[in-house]
């Protein structure tokens, strides 16, 4: 573990990614609790430029409201909404690629299968047909870009494990009798980790993106402020009020770009083998 | 070559069909009963049109037999009847898919061409200042939501600068033929593509990048190289051929979000192609147009999975038709 975090602080894009990440989940966790300003609330008259009052440094949209609390406001549903639908696509997408792996055979061809029926399908345009149809909530949202996502974790975690399988510890466990379930969760799992958490770091990023392209569209949980939204909303002003999309579309940007260097920060740190051959 | 296009043919039908049952089955986790939907969007829900419309569709029949007369439709190019639009579906996604195949495929070479190019620069120029410029480039261009990326486009060049055309396919009522017609629609059609094309080049860039500095340590290009061949013979016919194998197959799993992107481009700028029309039919809750340009897309990158893997064939040295 110290051996991670040395190599993981020794690599620069891991370390400016961190500090992006714990920034903004600082501002989604505290943020709300500093500027209790409610993102909804008008507080100004409309169209109010940025860096006019220091009551609203970022200024105001078209219905009057504070551009800047909507921000802090958006972290909370961009992160959480990143973290969580990965999460289920690991929850799904793991023990998929595993069985696949592990059973081979008419197991691995009926999973595998199934798994790049999914990964046909073009995602984005699936994501909004199920997120139309399941009516826009937070829930719905997660579920779909859960649904997208998971087919390159199962492919992933399959190629591991069919070659970890065949190692002599793996064969040992099942020489002395250990169950299969046994085997794939304490043998094989735990050594097939790495490359799935730089897969899923990178997977919040792109989970991050399509929330944020889902509410930009319309598609945005209707109680929840999200960045996307806050774009979508300021799109049609862009001309009188340029920044009420230019800075939501920027934190977008940064943590997105935090997210992909983390991913590249764990690679190196985990992959070091893999991320010297590159150089 | 021609069992193995066959091979790929007969496989992409079984996805395309199980598509197709997948769509039904989406079809009827819509709220509300198809019926009653349909004719709340005709504009007519009593009783007696919503009984019409379910005799009319088969909606009595059980579902096995609906399901067949759905698949039935879709293999006949039938794609169900927008009520809103007072049109069959497949007439409005047919009058519209020029216009997307246009922004796509641009978009596509554009992406392709620069992001092969910059990335074969940062290779050769490893760890100088270029490589870094076109690494961070790259690397902000990859976290940029299209939607935002094409807002700015049109903040800076039709806002600001007033270069180009922020909206539309052509412009209106200028009635231009010929020559100055295409120019209009090419004036139009470079933000769009550019906005679309930006995420994969910058994509492409980090993969041919990386994929040319795998591929040089690797022995065939020591012993090309102990073959006294010149330094820009091997960078072009053993290090990048080899090296555009990997961007080849991203190509190929970036269809989907190719179309994806597409429906955000063709929004924002107003483009009228299937992806507009899908926000269109997502605006009104049209979801018989919904589903029916889902099942479009899907066979769009289904074709153009065939294309990828063919070129995939073709490409890698290693691979040879046996004929």
């Amino acid at each position: 573990m110290k051996q991670f975090w040395k190599s993981m602080l020794r690599s620069p894009s891991g370390v400016i990614g961190l500090v992006i990440l714990v920034f903004a989940i600082g501002i989604a966790v505290f943020g709300p609790m500093l500027f209790p300003n409610s993102p909804w609330r008008m507080v100004q008259r409309p169209f109010l430029p940025p860096f006019t009052l220091s009551t609203v440094p970022l200024g105001t949209d078209a219905l009057g409201r504070d551009v800047f609390a909507g921000m802090i406001f958006g972290a909370r549903v961009s992160l959480l909404v990143g973290l969580v639908s990965t999460l289920v696509a690991l929850v799904v997408g793991v023990p998929i690629g595993a069985m696949a792996g592990y059973f081979g055979g008419r197991v691995d061809d009926a999973l595998m299968r199934f798994t790049e029926f999914f990964q046909t399908i073009p995602s984005f345009a699936l994501a909004i047909v199920l997120v139309a149809i399941l009516q826009p909530s937070i829930y719905s949202i997660v579920a779909s870009i859960a649904v997208v996502s998971w087919p390159p974790v199962a492919r992933l975690v399959r190629g591991e494990v069919l070659s970890l399988r065949t190692r002599e510890y793996v064969q040992a466990a099942v020489v002395t009798g250990q169950s299969n379930t046994w085997i794939i969760l304490r043998e094989i799992l735990p050594n097939a980790l790495s490359p799935v958490i730089v897969l899923a770091s990178l997977m919040v990023a792109t989970a991050i993106l399509l929330e944020s392209s889902l509410a930009f569209l319309g598609l945005g949980d209707p109680n929840l402020i999200s960045w996307g939204y806050m774009v979508g909303a300021g799109r049609t002003v862009i001309r009188q009020a340029w920044w009420i999309t230019v800075f939501p579309g920027v934190a977008i940007l940064i943590s997105v770009l935090g997210l992909n260097l983390i991913g590249e920060g764990l690679n190196d740190a985990l992959n070091p083998r893999l991320s010297r051959e590159g150089r | 070559m021609l069992s193995f296009v066959a091979q790929r043919v007969v496989k992409g039908v079984i996805v395309l069909l199980a598509i197709v049952v997948l769509n039904f089955f989406l079809i009827r986790l819509a709220p509300g009963d198809p019926a009653a939907v349909m004719a709340g969007e005709a504009g007519a829900s009593d009783q007696i049109f919503v009984k019409q419309l379910r005799e009319k569709f088969g909606l009595d029949k059980p579902l096995p037999e609906q399901l067949f007369i759905y698949v039935k439709g879709v293999v006949t190019l039938d794609l169900g009847f927008s009520f809103r639009q007072q049109a069959p579906v497949a007439k409005l996604i047919g009058e519209r898919l020029p216009a997307t195949l246009l922004l796509t495929l641009t978009a596509f070479a554009i992406s392709l061409i620069a992001g092969v190019l910059f990335g074969t620069f940062a290779a050769r120029f490893a760890g100088t200042f270029l490589d870094t410029a076109i690494t961070v480039f790259a690397l902000i261009f990859y976290a940029m939501p299209i939607f935002w990326v094409a807002l700015m486009g049109i903040l800076l060049f039709s806002v600001t600068m007033d270069w180009l055309p922020s909206f539309g396919y052509e412009t209106v009522g200028a009635n231009l033929t010929g020559l100055a017609h295409a120019a209009d629609v090419g004036a139009h059609l470079i933000m769009p593509a550019m906005t679309l094309g930006l995420f994969f080049m910058a994509t492409y860039t980090r993969m041919t990048r990386a994929s040319m500095l795998e591929v040089k340590r690797l022995d065939f290009v020591k012993t090309a190289r102990a073959k006294g061949l010149s330094d820009a013979v091997i960078q072009r016919r053993h290090v990048l051929r080899n090296a555009l194998l990997p961007v080849v197959t991203l190509a190929g799993v970036h269809a989907g979000t190719l179309i994806g992107g597409a429906v955000i481009t063709e929004t924002v700028f107003a483009w009228p192609g299937i992806g507009r029309l899908m926000y269109d039919a997502l605006l009104q809750r049209d979801y018989n147009l919904l589903l029916g340009v889902f099942v479009t897309c899907s066979i769009m990158v289904l074709i153009f999975n065939l294309i990828t893997d063919l070129v995939y064939r073709l490409v890698d040295p290693r691979i040879e038709f046996a004929s």
